[in-house]
């Protein structure tokens, strides 16, 4: 264990390595978030609510998920698509480890380094811009927490899903590109799940992207009643679960097909 | 355990396919490609014992990246057994791996953006070093091959024989009693690669460590490895001594005359009647070489005759080289039957 544990401290070394990727970071979270707030007041207009939530809860929404995703967020479908391009994936095999939980604790370094250095801070900066309602109930925070985590796994999960498939398809450029679109719009990042059609809310439950952004930032709005709350994080919780399987079955398959590329 | 590596009737086939030409063919290729299996190693039997250091060399293509990859447990072998220190290296991979340490010359194994000693850090968890051993082991591996001041520096900082040595001393942080080298001493300079070379003899001796090495570097193979397996089309050609190599192929000796006037081949032959020995033309001008055998009174015989019936300007002798007998084993692609 104490070697993934150093993993996350050498991805703290590398994102520390490159300070003008931290800071761009910073602007462009806050100009998404900033740009975001407008469209929505001026939807808004002068009514008081739409769907359930008012124009503060929408705002908080935003900014939650935006910060949010800097924990969750990570590029592990690239670099692992990146390894298996360049062959360097020979190098992770002669490691005594596991290359894709490797993988996971990398994207964990880089959450918790963003978390802790980037969504806190600019959390505050941001709140101070605009207005922002924070909960005063610590459940609401302790359930927010959990969520968070689940959002990290199930990205995490479908990134390493989108990643092995590059040892099958060896140029995956595509469908990295497609899969991040489709999170961010079926996640609830750009658009509360609540705002489509009802028909399209019922597809979503069957599709694991709202348990990245929609539900923890619903938690953390206080958008969810309590039962709400607990069916939302068993959601999260079982595809958690269920993502392991084909992760698990590529695995294999790869492994045993595995062509290094170049010499 | 005496025999380190084990290898029998090992095979790796790839599927690739092949592009029709054109447009059309492209088109084509949408719908159906045209598959072949290719067998990039034809069943190779070897066995290397304890502390031998051994050169695996052949030409690009011939296999050697293949097996060197079955043989650390990163590609399944397609058939064949092969057991490296009692394990399987591909159904025990974690366990396996930690008994092992691998250079790839063109790729790096350290981490690029970070300073080399983070790098030997996470290695040192990796394998599960303590502070004792890397202590005692790693303030020796860094003085011998002098990268002390290297180590707070970024690895993309730093020159191609700088992390070379580097990578040789990541490989051996967790000393693994075998080591596989594949090139590692590719663009390197003189200097660096005689670091290199006394540095992994001082490791064969002091901790009797088995090495693999691949090179094109023939030199590299001269100065370290007592045997060598050669490899073409995916079969061993050769599995011997270097020495024997040497003496089996590479006995005669070439001696060059420069002449001061124009000689032809008729002139010259007739000068080496009841000798053993041959003449050829040399690209330049006036100048011709004699393949004699390596006998004192041969050699002195064809020099006597030649200078007495000839003027010359300049006389050489050489000895043929390693890389020419290699050269000539390639070109001819199997050995001649009396090495085997």
């Amino acid at each position: 264990m104490a070697k993934y544990i150093e993993m996350i401290r050498i991805r703290f070394l590398m994102m520390l390595a490159y300070r003008t990727n931290y800071y761009s970071g910073i602007l462009i979270y806050s100009i998404n978030i900033g740009a975001y707030y407008f469209l929505w007041s001026a939807i808004y207009g002068d009514k008081g609510e739409i769907e359930g939530l008012s124009v503060i809860q929408m705002t908080t929404y935003i900014a939650v998920a935006w910060m949010a995703r800097a924990f969750y967020f990570n590029n592990i479908d690239r670099e692992i698509a990146q390894e298996i391009k360049e062959g360097k994936v020979a190098v992770e095999f002669i490691r005594p480890y596991h290359y894709l939980t490797m993988k996971t604790m990398q994207g964990l370094g880089e959450g918790i380094f963003r978390l802790g250095f980037f969504s806190v801070p600019g959390m505050i900066i941001v709140s101070l811009i605009f207005p922002i309602n924070f909960s005063a109930a610590l459940s609401t925070w302790l359930f927010f927490m959990v969520s968070i985590i689940f959002s990290f796994i199930v990205n995490t999960q479908i990134n390493l899903l989108t990643g092995v498939m590059t040892f099958f398809f060896f140029n995956n450029d595509g469908l990295i590109r497609a899969k991040r679109v489709v999170i961010d719009l079926f996640s609830g990042l750009l658009l509360p799940i609540s705002f489509y059609p009802v028909w399209a809310q019922s597809v979503m439950d069957f599709l694991p992207f709202k348990a990245i952004s929609y539900i923890p930032s619903m938690i953390f709005t206080d958008g969810f009643s309590r039962n709400e709350v607990w069916d939302a994080l068993l959601f999260q919780f079982v595809w958690a679960l269920i993502l392991i399987i084909p992760i698990q079955v590529l695995w294999i398959i790869a492994k045993r097909q595995l062509i290094v590329q170049g010499g | 355990m005496d025999q380190v590596i084990q290898v029998k009737d090992l095979r790796k086939d790839f599927k690739s396919h092949s592009s029709r030409p054109g447009l059309k063919g492209a088109f084509r290729d949408l719908f159906n490609r045209n598959y072949s299996i290719i067998s990039a190693v034809k069943d190779i039997s070897f066995e290397v014992k304890q502390g031998e250091m051994v050169g695996y060399i052949g030409e690009n293509g011939a296999g050697k990246s293949t097996s060197i990859k079955m043989l650390t447990g990163i590609l399944t072998p397609t058939d064949g057994t092969v057991t490296v220190n009692g394990m399987n290296p591909h159904k025990e991979r974690e366990k396996f791996v930690s008994s092992i340490g691998v250079v790839f010359g063109q790729r790096s194994q350290l981490w690029w953006d970070i300073a080399v000693q983070e790098s030997f850090k996470l290695l040192k968890k990796v394998y599960n070093v303590s502070d004792e051993d890397y202590e005692a082991h790693m303030t020796h591996v860094i003085d011998s091959l002098d990268i002390g001041p290297l180590l707070d520096k970024p690895v993309r900082k730093l020159s191609l024989g700088q992390r070379m040595r580097c990578e040789l001393a990541a490989a051996l942080l967790h000393n693994p009693p075998l080591l596989f080298l594949d090139e590692p001493t590719i663009g390197l300079d003189v200097l660096v690669k005689l670091k290199i070379r006394n540095f992994l003899k001082e490791i064969n001796e002091k901790y009797k460590t088995t090495i693999l090495l691949t090179t094109h570097d023939l030199t590299d193979i001269e100065a370290l490895c007592e045997r060598v397996i050669m490899l073409d089309e995916g079969q061993i050609i050769y599995d011997g001594k270097l020495a024997n190599l040497r003496s089996n192929w590479g006995e005669g000796k070439q001696i060059e005359f420069q002449f001061a006037e124009e000689v032809t081949k008729d002139e010259l032959s007739p000068l080496m009647k009841e000798l053993d020995a041959e003449w050829t033309a040399s690209e330049r001008k006036n100048v011709w070489v004699a393949n004699v055998v390596n006998e004192e009174h041969v050699i002195s015989e064809v020099i006597g005759r030649v200078v007495a019936a000839h003027r010359i300007t300049d006389v050489k002798i050489h000895e043929i080289s390693t890389e020419e007998i290699i050269r000539n084993i390639y070109e001819e692609g199997v050995v001649d039957g009396k090495i085997y």
